[in-house]
């Protein structure tokens, strides 16, 4: 069964300069999940999440919060707390008075504010830097007081605007394990931006891939990954080969002029598609053995595997395997039905950027 | 020498013959008696009752002008601040534009608008209402610092404000603060460097100011500055006024060393 639905963002646009940056945006966030907006720079996740903050208005459209339309409400009276992309933590306090000033606000007891500073600067990892000037504190270190500053006001929902981006890789993923973690530990919301695809389908439960102010695809990580509606999401979850293809009829599909088995049905005959495999899905056998022939063009070892590329019929497949064949190497192409991806083409530019509709 | 070094030489010298070699015959001078011999007095003369009104005259206005320029610039810098439209530069200009005119017009336009029968009267006497007896009083000489220091107050602060990242407003709003609260823990304590700035660059100028006390105050109030300019250029008693500048200048490292010591981020140092 799903959990509750606690907010809804209700067909919201917003314009900036003429500029249309959200379109008709729908979106439902469930009760204790960890939502993950998905894109590239630019196609306003940022934007989305400031409004839901309420630092923006939206030009049209109603935010839906518990029920409740909050769309005008200002930020100060929203039940939610944001993390912001650079930490703006006020330069002028210390770690203590930084975590204390939503509290102070509230006017809790001096005795309370204090076991909520120990309890959140322990949450977060930094026992005993209260005195500690912000300014002093390494980028890492600045986040997790930034959440600590947030999660002590007891929000029901965590705003968390590419929290990471500015760490290194290590720090990065330590900190996506304590988000996680934290997020359990809390059992609140979580909505998170990231233009990190990898990092999205790390933390989330739900992932909504956006681009150009349109949403995508919206689903678990797995569907997301392994089933992405369009090319576009393809292309932005992970490597993918995308190939010009034409469905002969239901289960065969022509790529590269040779005829592969797959497992779509329903797309009619002698039609346009958009072919996704995965590089990993591509599966590498002796000349002669396989669907096509190729040769390998290019190799570069990955640590946990080989990232190669084949050419065959005149197409450069991205391949990775535990295997590797030294550049030159004739090698045959061959892919599980299961793992052919078949995908419409999108009939104009416009229905490229807005996708498949749910 | 270095390339670099020989580059600096020119203003080695300008600073030798226009700052050290002047601030050097001043303590030369305030520390000798006019037939050449070592003496305190020209010190000491500050404690005089005529050199001791100036100079409280001197500080009651000046820091009347500098509270003043900041009651009216702080709103106006925020307000400015906050924008983000074209139209800002433009009211900046207008507040600087003033700074290219000639300091002593600028004074003397005043004088023509305070004066009895001058602009101002005239056009109160037009909506029917009393005339002010402005001119040649206290009054004349606050209103003439405030107007030509204010550009002094306005742009540091208008800088300091600037500075203040959008987004801590916003964070402080998330965290639940209304307006007053934004305003009096964040804006306010953020923008105390320009506040800092801006007392130094209105108040140090003004504490020495005596061309405004002449035109304005019609030589009826005598302001420390006045003394000053008088011992060397009426009396020609360079001793005693070098000894008075010297008196001052004490007063103005302390008010500024003051002022540093609460302006952290040391803005203050940096626009002088
Ligand atoms: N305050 C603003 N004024 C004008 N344009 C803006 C503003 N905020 C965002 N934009 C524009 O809206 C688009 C989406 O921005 P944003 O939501 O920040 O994207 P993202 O966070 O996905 O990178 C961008 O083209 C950006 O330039
Ligand atoms: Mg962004």
């Amino acid at each position: 069964m799903q959990a509750k639905e606690l907010i809804h963002l209700e067909n919201i646009s917003k314009s900036f300069d003429g500029e249309l940056v959200l379109d008709e945006l729908d979106l439902t966030i469930r009760e204790n999940e960890f939502l993950t907006l998905l894109g590239p720079s630019g196609c306003g996740k940022s934007t989305t999440l400031r409004i839901l903050g309420g630092f923006i208005l939206p030009d049209k459209g109603r935010v839906i919060f518990d029920g409740q339309d909050i769309t005008n409400t200002p930020p100060n009276k929203r039940n939610l707390n944001t993390v912001f992309q650079k930490y703006s933590l006020f330069p002028h306090m210390n770690v203590e008075d930084n975590i204390a000033f939503g509290l102070r606000i509230a006017g809790k007891s001096d005795a309370y504010i204090k076991d909520k500073i120990k309890y959140a600067l322990k949450l977060v990892n930094l026992d005993g830097f209260e005195k500690r000037s912000p300014l002093l504190l390494s980028g890492g270190q600045q986040q997790r007081i930034a959440i600590a500053r947030a999660i002590v006001n007891e929000p029901r929902v965590l705003l968390l605007d590419e929290p990471l981006g500015a760490l290194d890789l290590k720090l990065r993923q330590d900190m996506q394990y304590e988000l996680i973690r934290l997020k359990n530990e809390l059992g609140i919301t979580f909505v998170y931006v990231t233009h990190d695809q990898e990092e999205a389908l790390t933390m989330s439960d739900t992932v909504v891939v956006m681009n150009q102010g349109y949403i995508q695809q919206m689903g678990t990580p797995e569907d997301i990954y392994n089933e992405p509606e369009n090319a576009f999401v393809a292309d932005f979850i992970g490597d993918s080969n995308i190939i010009d293809g034409i469905m002969i009829r239901d289960r065969k599909v022509e790529i590269l002029g040779v005829t592969f088995d797959c497992v779509d049905t329903g797309f009619g005959e002698y039609k346009p598609v958009d072919v996704v495999i995965r590089p990993e899905d591509v599966v590498l056998l002796d000349p002669g053995k396989g669907s096509m022939d190729g040769v390998v063009s290019h190799i570069i070892f990955k640590g946990v595997h080989y990232e190669m590329e084949v050419t065959a019929g005149g197409f450069d497949w991205l391949v990775q395997s535990t295997v590797g064949h030294p550049v030159g190497t004739p090698v045959g192409i061959w892919v599980d039905p299961y793992n052919i991806q078949i995908m419409n083409k999108p009939e104009s530019d416009d229905e490229k950027a807005v996708g498949v509709e749910e | 020498m270095t390339k670099r070094k020989m580059l600096a030489g020119p203003y080695l010298v300008w600073a030798a013959g226009f700052i050290i070699l002047p601030l050097f015959m001043i303590l030369l001078y305030g520390f000798t008696s006019e037939d050449g011999g070592f003496t305190f007095s020209n010190i000491a003369a500050i404690a005089d009752p005529i050199h001791l009104s100036a100079l409280g005259q001197s500080i009651v206005i000046a820091a009347g002008s500098t509270v003043i320029s900041l009651l009216v610039s702080y709103p106006l810098a925020y307000i400015l601040s906050k924008r983000t439209s074209g139209k800002t530069s433009t009211v900046i200009m207008m507040f600087i534009l003033p700074m290219w005119i000639n300091f002593m017009l600028r004074v003397l336009a005043l004088q023509m608008i305070l004066a009895n029968t001058g602009i101002l009267n005239g056009i109160l006497g037009f909506f029917g209402l009393e005339p002010l007896h402005i001119l040649y009083s206290r009054k004349a000489i606050l209103i003439g610092m405030t107007y030509d220091y204010l550009p002094f107050m306005i742009l540091p602060l208008y800088n300091a404000m600037c500075k203040i990242d959008r987004d801590l407003v916003d964070a402080a709003a998330d965290l639940g603060a209304g307006r007053f609260i934004i305003f009096s823990k964040v804006i306010l304590p953020l923008s105390m460097p320009g506040v800092i700035s801006g007392i130094i660059m209105v108040f140090i100028p003004s504490i020495s100011e005596f061309a405004i006390a002449d035109i304005l105050g019609g030589s009826k109030i005598l302001l420390i500055g006045n003394v000053i300019e008088q011992e060397f250029n009426l009396t020609n008693n360079w001793n005693l006024g070098s000894g008075l500048s010297l008196v001052l200048m004490l007063f103005i490292f302390g008010s500024m060393a003051v002022m540093n010591k609460t302006d952290a981020d040391q803005e203050g140092q940096l626009l002088w």
